[in-house]
């Protein structure tokens, strides 16, 4: 499966426009990171701990994205964007959306 | 007794917040010329000498904390207004971080141009009435690597 965030795929040509596919997580840390973010605030630094929780969460949005664009019957996803808001203390929701199509080499 | 502690958590947070900043700038200023063979190009459409390479996604991500003596700088300019410097480098610092991850994770892929960079900027926190906690920056794009079909 073709994850792009352009609007064309360099050297191939689109020839089906399936729909928008999609994908999200909401995940949260358990209480002992958070603590140790809260002690983070104080010192500065990187948040180690929801830098990984971020980037594994993501993971798993962009993998329901392709789930759903493989049962659409699509060989590549196009013009993907992210999106993540925090939606409660300690929890954040990722978001990614695309455009699932078919392509075919020119 | 309030104040002392007060007093303390700003002095720790001025001298290892000083710390790990410029700590920081080192280390990303040192891999900004490493991986300055990656070109990262926020144009929407690459140039047709890209043709014939394959794309693939790529994003790179981090979470930086402020520091006690930020929060305070900064609570304290909101009052008079004007430039907020502590947050500036703040930020500076997470997306030059976040193109460094990206960079390198294309340089992975043996990935010599990205192009379509788009940056995301969110606020993590569970005190986000008082002010910034942490910030989460994202950027990703679209990473052009050369198929050997091409050569």
């Amino acid at each position: 499966m073709l994850i792009s965030n352009m609007e064309v795929v360099p050297g191939k040509r689109i020839t089906q426009h399936l729909g928008m596919v999609q994908g999200s997580t909401v995940r949260a840390k358990h209480a002992g990171r958070d603590i140790m973010a809260g002690f983070k605030n104080i010192f500065g630094g990187e948040l180690k701990g929801y830098t990984e929780l971020l980037s594994e969460s993501r993971e798993e949005a962009i993998d329901r994205l392709k789930q759903q664009a493989a049962a659409l019957g699509a060989n590549a996803v196009i013009n993907v964007r992210f999106s993540t808001s925090s939606i409660a203390a300690g929890a954040s929701e990722i978001f990614v959306y695309g455009t699932a199509v078919l392509v075919e080499d020119r | 007794m309030e104040l002392i502690v007060f007093l303390v958590l700003l002095g720790l947070g001025y001298v290892f917040g000083r710390l790990s900043e410029s700590r920081h700038y080192r280390s990303i200023i040192q891999r900004e010329q490493v991986l300055r063979g990656v070109s990262v190009v926020p144009v929407k459409i690459p140039p047709p000498e890209y043709l014939r390479h394959e794309s693939t996604l790529v994003c790179g991500s981090v979470v930086i904390s402020v520091d006690y003596f930020k929060t305070v700088a900064a609570s304290l300019r909101n009052i008079f207004g004007g430039r907020v410097g502590a947050y500036e480098s703040l930020l500076d610092r997470a997306r030059r971080e976040a193109v460094l991850r990206m960079q390198d994770e294309a340089r992975q892929l043996g990935a010599e141009t990205i192009y379509n960079v788009k940056y995301e900027t969110s606020r993590i926190g569970e005190n986000a009435a008082k002010g910034l906690g942490s910030v989460e920056v994202l950027a990703y794009g679209t990473a052009l690597i050369a198929s050997t079909a091409s050569k």
